[in-house]
Parts: C-alpha cells; sequence; structure tokens
C-alpha cells in the first residue's frame, strides 16, 4: 500500500506575524517558512505504517511554489521514500485554496493510487481546515478528521477523533482520507546522515496546467488587515485586591 | 437571499447557543431555514423552531445521521442545496467534519470560521491564529461557510416556525460508529460558558488541576486548558483553548499558569474580562489581561477560590 502524505510550507509557528501596512496580506518576505506542524505529524504516522510493514511506500506531495521542494525534502529526510512537487504559483504570497489543492491531489491520487491519504488537520496559516474533507468528497473515499488514534486493519481503519466533549471512534472503509490531530504521535526530527541522503531521493515536479486543474481563486482577497487590539489592564498586588477589582467591574 | 443553517444536534438535543449565535450570523444574509439532522430529532427540531426569526425547519431523520458522520449528512445536505443561496453551520467540530465535504460536492470553496457578516458574498475570518483578519469575497453561487459562534450574540427564543419532516438519503456506507467516550460533566460547556478558568504548564501535573477545576466549580465556570498543558498530559483535549482548540468569549477568563503564547490568544482574547494569575512578571498573557497578578499560583489559586463567595 502507498501513503500519500500533502505537506503545506508555512510560516513558521515561532515567527511573529506582520500585516503589511497597504492591508495586501501577511509579509512573507525573507521570513522563516517551515513545514505546518500538523503536516510533520501526518508524515511521522505514514514512516511509521511503513515501519510496520503496512505501507510500502511514503509519497509526499507539496503544491504551491517552487521553494516548497525544501519542505519536501523534510519530509524526504524524515523518511518518505519519494516527493512530488506541484508549481501552481511563482508568488509566495499566492495562497492555493483548499479547493484547488483538493483537485491537484485528486489528479496525484489518479495517478499513484495510494491507499491512504495521511495529512494535517488544519494549516496554521490560513485556519482553513478543509483540505483533507474537500479531498475526500472528490475521490468519493471515506473520512476521517481530527485524528488522535489510527490503526489500519485490512480493508478499513479504525480511528479515534477528537471532538468537542471528548472522543469519537469510527470505522471508516479504505481507501480513506484521514487528517491528523496534535495528539497523534511526537513527530522526529531528521538525523544528519538521513538529510544527506534525502538529497538523492527521487523529487518529481510538475505544474497544475499538467494535471489540468485550474486554481483560479474563488475567495477574491478584498484586504488583510490587523486585529483590534486589547489594551493591557493593570497589575493587582494580591488576592484581595483582584477579587476587590473583579467585583468592581460586576465580573463576579 | 435564502439560507439553510444546519443547526447543532447532540444526541437529538439542539445546542441551542451555538445554533443560536449561528443563526444570528445567518439572518443577516437573508431568510433562513433550519435543517435538524439525527437519528431522532423531532425535540432539536421543535427547539430549533421557537427561536426567533427562522422561517422553517426541516427534521431529517436517520440512524445513519445518529453521529455525525460527514459522508451521509454530507450527501443529505448537498441535495437540498439548490433551494439556496447559502449553507452555514456554527462552527463546532460537527461542521468542521462535514461543511467542507459539502463545499467540494458542489465545487465551491468554504469559508471557514466566519466573525462578521459584510454582506451577502463578503466576509471576515481570522488567519494565523487570529493575528490577521482577511476580508473574503465570494465568486461562488453557493457560499458555504462556519460561523464563530463566539463573535455573534445568540438570537432570541422568541418564534414559532413551522416544521417539516424530510427524507434521508441513501447512507453511503463509507463509515461506521463504534463509540463515543464523552467525559460526564455538571459543568458549562466551553463554548458558552459566562466563565471559563483554564490552566496551563505551569500547574504541573493532571493531579494540581484539581485546584483549576475548584476554582471553576466555585465560580460555576467550565474549564480550559491552554495546549501546552494538554500535550502534557495534564487536561484532556476537548478542553483545549486556542488556535487548534476551542475559541471562547466568555463573560470572564482566568488564565492560570499560562504563558500566553499567540495560539493560546487566539482562542480567547474576545473574551470581556480577562484575569491572569503567573509567577513570571514578563508573561504575554500579562499584555492581554485586565487585571494581572503576579504570584504564585499553588497559594493564589486556593485563595481565591476561599474569598470568592
Amino acid at each position: 500500500m502507498k501513503v500519500l502524505v500533502p505537506v503545506k510550507r508555512v510560516i513558521d509557528y515561532n515567527v511573529k506575524v506582520r500585516v503589511k501596512a497597504d492591508g495586501s496580506g501577511v509579509d512573507l518576505a525573507n521570513v522563516k517558512m517551515s513545514m505546518n506542524p500538523f503536516d510533520e505529524i501526518a508524515v511521522e504516522q505514514a514512516i511509521r505504517l511503513k515501519e510496520a510493514g503496512q505501507a510500502d511506500e511514503v509519497i509526499a506531495v507539496s503544491i504551491g511554489v517552487k521553494q516548497n521542494q525544501e519542505t519536501l525534502r523534510t519530509a524526504l529526510a524524515m523518511g518518505a521514500d519519494r516527493a512530488i512537487l506541484v508549481v501552481a504559483t511563482e508568488d509566495v504570497h499566492t495562497d492555493i485554496e483548499p479547493l484547488a489543492v483538493a483537485k491537484i491531489l485528486k489528479a496525484v491520487i489518479d495517478e499513484e493510487k495510494p491507499g491512504i491519504v495521511l495529512a494535517g488537520k488544519q494549516a496554521i496559516d490560513n485556519d482553513m481546515n478543509a483540505t483533507g474533507q474537500m479531498l475526500a468528497a472528490l475521490t468519493g473515499w471515506s473520512q476521517a478528521t481530527f485524528v488522535s488514534e489510527l490503526s489500519v486493519e485490512g480493508n478499513s481503519a479504525v480511528v479515534t477523533r477528537e471532538v468537542d466533549g471528548g472522543l469519537q471512534t469510527i470505522k471508516v472503509t479504505m481507501p480513506t482520507i484521514v487528517t491528523v490531530d496534535l495528539r497523534l504521535n511526537e513527530p522526529r526530527y531528521a538525523s544528519l546522515p538521513n538529510i544527506m541522503k534525502a538529497k538523492k531521493k527521487p523529487l518529481d515536479e510538475k505544474s497544475a496546467e499538467d494535471l489540468g486543474v485550474d486554481v483560479t481563486p474563488r475567495l477574491k482577497i478584498e484586504s488583510t488587515g490587523e486585529p483590534e487590539a486589547r489594551l493591557a489592564g493593570i497589575k493587582v498586588g494580591s488576592v484581595e485586591e483582584l477579587v476587590e477589582k473583579l467585583k468592581e467591574v460586576g465580573a463576579v | 437571499m435564502a439560507v439553510l443553517l444546519i443547526a447543532e444536534v447532540n444526541g437529538g438535543t439542539l445546542s441551542v447557543d451555538s445554533t443560536a449565535k449561528a443563526l444570528t450570523a445567518a439572518k443577516q444574509i437573508g431568510e433562513v431555514t433550519v435543517l435538524c439532522v439525527g437519528s431522532g430529532c423531532t425535540d432539536a427540531a421543535q427547539a430549533a423552531a421557537k427561536l426567533e426569526g427562522v422561517s422553517k425547519v426541516l427534521c431529517a431523520q436517520s440512524d445513519a445521521y445518529g453521529h455525525d458522520l460527514a459522508e451521509p449528512i454530507a450527501d443529505l445536505i448537498v441535495s437540498l442545496s439548490s433551494n439556496y443561496t447559502h449553507i452555514v453551520a456554527p462552527s463546532t467540530s460537527a461542521s468542521k467534519n462535514i461543511l467542507p465535504r459539502v463545499a467540494a460536492l458542489l465545487d465551491v470553496m468554504i469559508i471557514s470560521e466566519v466573525t462578521a457578516v459584510i454582506d451577502a458574498d463578503t466576509f471576515e475570518r481570522p488567519i494565523y491564529a487570529g493575528n490577521a483578519i482577511q476580508t473574503v469575497k465570494s465568486s461562488d453561487q453557493i457560499k458555504v461557510a462556519t460561523i464563530r459562534t463566539s463573535t455573534f450574540e445568540a438570537s432570541n427564543e422568541a418564534g414559532m416556525a413551522e416544521v417539516a419532516s424530510i427524507d434521508a438519503c441513501a447512507d453511503p456506507g463509507l463509515s461506521e460508529w463504534v463509540e463515543d467516550k464523552v467525559a460526564a460533566s455538571d459543568r458549562p460547556e466551553l463554548t458558552s460558558a459566562g466563565i471559563v478558568v483554564s490552566g496551563g504548564r505551569g500547574v504541573g501535573s493532571e493531579d494540581d488541576f484539581k485546584i483549576i477545576e475548584g476554582l471553576a466549580d466555585k465560580l460555576g465556570a467550565a474549564v480550559g486548558a491552554s495546549r501546552a498543558a494538554v500535550d502534557s498530559g495534564y487536561a484532556p483535549n476537548d478542553w483545549q483553548v486556542g488556535q487548534t482548540g476551542k475559541v471562547v468569549a466568555p463573560d470572564l477568563y482566568v488564565a492560570v499558569g499560562i504563558s500566553g503564547a499567540i495560539q493560546h490568544l487566539a482562542g480567547m482574547k474576545d473574551s470581556k474580562v480577562i484575569v491572569a494569575i503567573n509567577k513570571d512578571e514578563e508573561a504575554p498573557i500579562f499584555q492581554v489581561a485586565d487585571f494581572g497578578l503576579v504570584a504564585d499560583l499553588f497559594d493564589a489559586v486556593p485563595k481565591l477560590t476561599d474569598q470568592i463567595a
């Protein structure tokens, strides 16, 4: 069984986001970029499936700019076998919408025929939380979102999902699309020898046009602004003073 | 404009708070029909019919709909979609699972976590954990959106709309429910609670989280946790407040032993009054707190619990 893992290149989660003064978006020039943290968890899980003998090959896919090669090399260094880069824009500021990403992934699935897709539940840049669900719709496959436990058992997979109020366990028919949540695993770091090895692993490059997908956005971004800043309040000296202040404002 | 609002139904009961808040957003767009889906949802449909401004309630019952499985419910919503310009739902784990699937089946984009309705095509939504707000205009025929409930007031219960039963669709049979592990709790639900007391990594252990729970119970509050506390195993994930957890906006938010990472602030900075208790006076949480107390939480929290009447 092949495992397909889509990985997104996003602003590093430690970097403070700066909104451009002209309202045109978030400044991504000369900013540290990394693999979306949820996608790291997906890559890790794919490698574990292979290590457990349940998968034969792990294929990482990234969609966006040419620089996504770096993100794919990270996945290869973690242990993915090969990578596919789908160039869909030349501008690092252009975010390809989940619907277009799902269509591109569908085209990749038609070629590669994986048994399972492991994706991050959400990208920390656009916070859409949609690509996996959309891909499941386009393939007509089952979907298991927000997954914190996964076990593949022949023609089905049993997954535990993080839902409001607790956990839900469902059984999904394979092939399936799984989106992973934080507690599924702790992603490994790539070792130096593996980083060197990753440079020699195959990385195919295609374009969105090659796959016949129109990536024209459906949502026009009219403007991007700063959220309303919250004014800092006061420091109180003691629990007594805190209780007094809370009573004053009617909070308790 | 004709809006189909997917109600939040849990175990046959309407989640009034989240549905009534999403309704407020839906009414800004056009005439609202509410869809209740479940294995048995007549009670939920009757409750939804009472919400002010609802013009009609549709009730679709089937065993296949009992556990929020995305595939059968998405098919049902798509089968109804031709009558509507907008399909919206309160942003919950159920709708976040189902609506993107609906959108892709209709070949339209999802508009996630809408925080403001500008007009029928234009919406505001947060990106980068709320560090930026994007205004987007949709060119799609049908707009599919989830509504961030913390930014809308709940609609009143003052209506009596007509309720109609509708047929279920065939179950595609792609997935089946196995079990739910839902912690039974007498505490209010996190996203609709008036007061939330949250603990962070500073609490130090699962056992010590009891002092957070003690303060919460004294205040009649829900209990929250930072991602760091959840990752460390001090608190269950469904307590997580933040970018990747729940977004809350209570009247009072008490952050205990939470440093205030960007991703946590994304989930609570719209709270009316924020209290921070942390021994590190440089902690970023103090930059958003109305009242900050630099103190050892093991000393301050029990005292605070005692002193609140």
